[in-house]
């Protein structure tokens, strides 16, 4: 019975990240890399995505916060945040990030530090949403269940 | 004491009943009858009487005959009459009065001698037939007497003597017989006065007088009204002569005018039109009012505003009109600078709402621009896909129909794809986001590409010619992925339009100055040369082929030797001007030509516009997206360059584009002069061998059998080659020409020989396939279908590994756009050959290619050994576990220069590489990837001071796997599917494919099926 409903409110909580538009498909992707031989795939990436993230949100921060702003140092690392955030499938930062790098090309930086508050917020929200999914993945795993696959 | 009382009353009562007003009262309003009072007042007026000029004898004649002039004079006379009768009433009044009064006195005067008979009786008897007796006196008998008796009254009291005696009323008598006699006496004078007055005024107020007299009145406040303003007054007949005029400042006398008409009078502008509409109103006998507008030598430019009434006569005739004209000038030239205010207001406004609009409308196309740029951006994503899978469908088993299908598919795939990523030029280079990378590019290499690519993939029977002057420098400094797409882009226009005859591109460099003499001059050099080939090509085919293959030779010759004379080459002709002159900018111009349709004269102008075709016509018949000129045309504006276009119908278009070009300093040029060298040793024989005479190549027409010349137009078939006599030919040409080759000059062997081996090659492959599936693929050959299928299936069944992976790019050549065809197939055709010269090397140490190739693919059958160039941690790391799953061992290398090094280490059967990188991104470590493969050097730029490691690849690396290291891997671009790494520029750069990031599954499996075999 608990088992059951672990399960739901996970298959309930990533339905609704994907129909956010927080989560693509490819996140799926990762969650099918996912195998016996490598049982912490997901949670590995994603993982080092935080980490990754984090530096590059702390670095743009700082840069952003000098009057004068190297835009292609800016644009460098968003581009490494959109690489990496479209590899999870964190869709919606992915496309923050794009709207970030045209306010780079164009030397706007007000619009790089809206877009960076933007990106801070999403990252925040994907975060938080994948630690709940993966909370509740140990939950169902240490209840004796299986992660439901999606689709 | 009765004297004075009689002149007082005479005074007393004279004045008072005397109508003294009544002229004064009538004539008021001409002031005529107290001309003093009225000549004070015109006194200071002092009245001229020159303006007015009449003609008195009209003026008569006006007012006995004209209704108005009548009217008038009736009016006159009436009041004339009523004057006189006023006065003749006033007269018998008083007449009336005194006969009361005389009534009176002798009333008075019966009485007294009634009272004293006997004294007055002789009195009495002597007055009484006068006075008593007259009938008068009774009809004034009963008038009232109360004056009368006041004054008699009065008199009593001035008689002096004793009352009642008789010397009193003898007194009394005396005195009223006095009176009376006084009383008759005053009767008489006034009754002379009377007749007097009466005769008087018979006589002296005549009508004529005293009309004339209220006429020069009038006229005189007609003057006094008129003498400052500004207008003219005038009569004239009906002929239009003037009769009378008034005229404030006059310029003409008196004679000048009267009884001439306005045309005799002036000349110049309005004249006619003021007298025409005299006329009008003559006729019309209406008054009417005009606006006429003079310019005449008299009075110079002058507005009138003029009003005429007709004149007309008794009998209802008109026999003249008046006419009034006031100078309006001053307000009707402030009237029009109103106008002309308010009309300059209105047009502000009116471009104010324009412009309102146009800003509105800017913004609106902006908008939809970025939206255009957008979603085709977003099209293009998923679009590739379809595209990509197409491909990978056209690499199953299909049959005939399905193939058919499956080709439209490609090519609509193709097309949608060629016009997203038109469309997103269009909006980078509008947005301003276009930005041109400055890199050092060879002019002729470019040309010499882009006509290789062209001609890979022509369908028809041209002949493609390039041409680069003497002038040009060996090396410049531009975007040359641009200049290469406008080429491209240029020279498949051409080849579309065209249907025989031959597409070319001419280049050189012009001063900028005067291009004009240095284009003469130049179109004159390539037209000599292009007739020379021309007649050479036109001899008979196989004499020009051995030609060609000797002065091939030597020309390769040549070139090496002016290779290694460069530098002399260059500092002591006019180059050397040039370059000093010209030390940082080179005018390229470049013409690319045609004997094609043509363009139309009219559809020139809209030539160069977005989405126009010369006509819609054209757009059915040849397809297209009418984007390709535009964006050539603004890449070109965008480099500061212009581009051209002149045309003649049937005959063929010529597009010429000038551009400024960087010349490489020369301290940068002497710096790395020693890696020029010796690159531009080997890339010039290569370009010996593409049939170049000074710069000059020529493709010729390819028609059939693409699969036994996709090493480029090095095997050159025309129309006079039976396919099925082609192969022998080949075979036979290729053992002749290794036969030959032994004795080939050693400085040129190493091209020579790939030429060689390429046909050797040939006749390999011809000779291996006949084995297998060849048969069917010649079959196919013949009519042209499932070509790339068929030889998909030979490379699939062969257990040739070279040739395969060579099929496997051609596929995908030939599918893939066809800019990028040609480039892509040229360059592997080139390394391809660079390959065959390795192993043809090796040949004397009796290793097969076969062998080699079977051995690699054996031991890399089961696993194959990838290389993932990737900075991202996390890409690597999905990419990494996706691989594990495939079963694919895989090396990671963050950068493109990492990715060389790892190349330089070990051997790789496939590369993942990511296109934006930090150090060095993807296009640029693919580029010299290629460049090893096809030189067997790595390029200066990663040995020179890149890294120290290096140095040692300086020289030659011919490791024992050299030959194996330099076939050519394939490399698989990861985009990110932004602006900066098109797919386009991946081909262009020399990638095989691509797969958009975030890497799938799916992409990964059928990117690897498609390119590890097994």
């Amino acid at each position: 019975m608990e088992v059951a409903h672990l399960q739901r409110r996970f298959i309930d909580l990533t339905t609704t990240l994907f129909q956010q538009g927080i989560l693509d498909n490819q996140f799926i992707q990762l969650q099918q890399l996912q195998d016996e031989s490598n049982p912490n795939f997901v949670h590995e990436v994603v993982s080092l995505f935080f980490q990754d993230s984090e530096k590059l949100l702390n670095e743009l921060s700082r840069i952003l916060d000098h009057q004068i702003v190297d835009f292609k140092i800016v644009d460098a690392h968003v581009h490494q945040f959109k690489g990496s955030s479209a590899s999870i499938g964190a869709q919606r930062i992915k496309d923050v990030c794009i709207a970030f790098r045209s306010c780079c090309e164009e030397n706007n930086r007000d619009g790089c530090i809206r877009c960076l508050q933007q990106v801070k917020q999403e990252y925040c929200l994907v975060k938080s949403n994948l630690e709940d999914l993966f909370r509740l993945e140990k939950q169902i795993l240490a209840a004796g269940g299986s992660i439901p696959t999606m689709q | 004491m009765g004297g004075e009382f009689t002149e007082e009353a005479d005074m007393e009562v004279l004045p008072s009943m005397w109508p003294e007003d009544i002229g004064s009262e009538a004539r008021k309003q001409f002031n005529m009858e107290q001309p003093g009072a009225n000549r004070d007042m015109l006194e200071d007026v002092t009245i001229k009487e020159d303006p007015s000029v009449v003609d008195f004898k009209r003026l008569l004649e006006l007012t006995n005959y004209s209704e108005k002039g009548s009217s008038q004079l009736t009016y006159l006379v009436k009041h004339w009459e009523y004057r006189h009768t006023n006065a003749v009433r006033l007269l018998n009044e008083e007449l009336n009065i005194l006969s009361k009064q005389r009534q009176e006195v002798e009333l008075k005067k019966l009485e007294i001698l009634e009272e004293h008979r006997f004294e007055d009786d002789k009195h009495a008897g002597s007055k009484r037939p006068v006075s008593i007796l007259e009938e008068a006196c009774d009809v004034w008998g009963r008038v009232p007497r109360k004056r009368n008796d006041v004054a008699a009254y009065n008199r009593n009291l001035d008689i002096d003597a004793e009352y009642d005696t008789a010397m009193y009323w003898k007194q009394r008598a005396l005195q009223l017989e006095k009176m009376l006699q006084e009383t008759i006496k005053r009767e008489d004078a006034l009754m002379q006065k009377l007749l007097e007055n009466i005769k008087n005024l018979e006589t002296q107020s005549s009508p004529v007088e005293e009309l004339s007299q209220i006429l020069k009145r009038a006229d005189n406040f007609l003057h006094f009204i008129l003498q400052t303003a500004p207008v003219v007054i005038g009569h004239q007949d009906k002929e239009l002569r003037y009769r009378f005029i008034y005229n404030h400042f006059p310029r003409l006398e008196e004679e000048d005018i009267i009884g001439k008409t306005d045309e005799e009078i002036f000349s110049g502008a309005g004249v006619k039109e003021i007298q025409d509409f005299k006329r009008e109103v003559l006729e019309r006998g209406s008054p009417a009012k005009r606006e006429i507008k003079f310019d005449t030598p008299l009075f110079g430019s002058k507005t009138f505003l003029i009003y005429v009434e007709p004149v007309f006569s008794k009998a209802g005739d008109t026999i003249g009109v008046n006419y009034m004209g006031m100078d309006v000038t001053d307000q009707v030239a402030r009237r029009e600078r109103m106008a002309k205010l308010r009309e300059e207001i209105a047009v502000q406004k009116a471009k104010e709402t324009e412009l309102n609009k146009t800003i509105h409308i800017t913004e609106e196309t902006m908008r939809a621009k970025q939206m255009l740029a957008t979603m085709s951006h977003e099209i293009r994503s998923p679009l590739t896909g379809v595209v990509g899978m197409a491909e990978i469908l056209g690499t199953t088993k299909l049959d005939r129909e399905q193939r058919q299908l499956l080709d439209v598919m490609l090519s609509s795939g193709d097309l949608v794809l060629q016009l997203i990523n038109d469309i997103l030029d269009l909006s980078k280079v509008e947005s301003g986001a276009m930005k041109l990378e400055d890199t050092k590019f060879r002019p002729r290499e470019v040309v010499r590409h882009v006509l290789q690519t062209a001609a890979a993939s022509l369908k028809k029977e041209l002949m493609l010619e390039g041409h680069v002057a003497d002038d040009v420098p060996v090396e410049v400094i531009g975007d040359v992925l641009r200049i290469r797409q406008i080429l491209t882009n240029l020279i498949s226009n051409a080849i579309k339009f065209t249907h025989e005859g031959k597409v070319g591109i001419n280049l050189h460099a012009v001063s900028k100055q005067c291009p004009g003499c240095q284009e003469r001059h130049n179109q004159g050099l390539t037209a000599a040369l292009q007739s020379t080939r021309l007649a050479k090509e036109n001899s008979s085919e196989t004499q020009s082929y051995i030609d060609r293959e000797s002065s091939h030779c030597s020309t390769c010759q040549n070139n090496l030797d002016q290779n290694s004379t460069e530098k002399h080459h260059l500092t002591n002709e006019d180059t050397e001007k040039h370059n000093q002159q010209y030390e940082k900018i080179v005018w390229l111009r470049c013409e690319v030509y045609d004997t094609g349709i043509g363009i139309p004269e009219k559809a020139l102008p809209s030539l160069f516009k977005k989405y126009m075709q010369a006509s819609a016509d054209h757009a059915r018949k040849y397809g297209g997206t009418g984007l390709g000129l535009a964006i050539c045309k603004q890449l070109v504006e965008l480099m500061g360059g212009n581009l051209t276009v002149t045309s003649k119908e049937h005959c063929g278009s010529t597009f010429t584009f000038v551009l400024p070009c960087k010349v490489p300093s020369k301290r940068e040029n002497s710096d790395d002069h020693d890696e020029n060298e010796a690159i531009s040793d080997s890339e010039i024989t290569a370009d010996s061998s593409s049939d170049e005479i000074n710069g000059s190549f020529v493709f010729k027409p390819l028609t059939r059998g693409t699969l036994f010349s996709s090493d480029g137009s090095m095997v050159c078939k025309t129309k006079l080659f039976g396919s099925s006599m082609l192969d022998a030919l080949h075979i036979s040409n290729g053992l002749s020409e290794s036969d030959s080759y032994s004795s080939n000059d050693c400085t040129s062997r190493k091209r020579l020989s790939s030429d060689r081996v390429s046909a050797i090659s040939d006749a390999k492959k011809m000779q291996a396939e006949p084995k297998g599936p060849a048969q069917q693929s010649l079959g196919h050959n013949v009519n042209d279908f499932g070509r790339i299928n068929k030889r998909d299936e030979g490379c699939q069944d062969s257990t040739n590994g070279f040739v395969m992976h060579k099929f496997d790019s051609s596929i995908m050549d030939s599918s893939r756009t066809q800019r990028n065809t040609g480039l892509q197939q040229g360059k592997m055709a080139s390394s391809e050959r660079a390959n065959m010269a390795e192993s043809v090397k090796s040949l004397p140490t009796c290793q097969s290619p076969t062998h080699e190739k079977e051995d690699t693919c054996m031991s890399d059958g089961s696993s194959f050994k990838i290389l993932l160039v990737e900075d991202n941690k996390i890409n690597v790391m999905v990419a990494q576990s996706m691989m594990r799953q495939l079963g694919h061992r895989i090396d990671v290398v963050n950068n493109g220069l990492e990715a060389i090094r790892a190349l330089q280490r070990s051997h790789y059967d496939l590369i993942f590489m990511d296109v934006c990188m930090p150090v060095m991104d993807g296009m640029q470590a693919t580029r010299l990837i290629r460049s090893f493969e096809e030189n067997g050097y790595w390029d200066a730029s990663v040995t020179n001071g890149n890294d120290h490691t290096m140095t040692s690849s300086d020289s030659l690396t011919h490791g024992p796997d050299a030959g194996q290291s330099r076939k050519r891997i394939p490399i698989i671009a990861m985009t990110a599917n932004s602006l900066a790494e098109s797919a386009a520029d991946c081909l262009a750069n020399g990638m095989d494919s691509f797969v958009s990031k975030p890497v799938t599954f799916q992409n990964l499996k059928q990117c690897l099926k498609q390119y590890l075999p097994c």
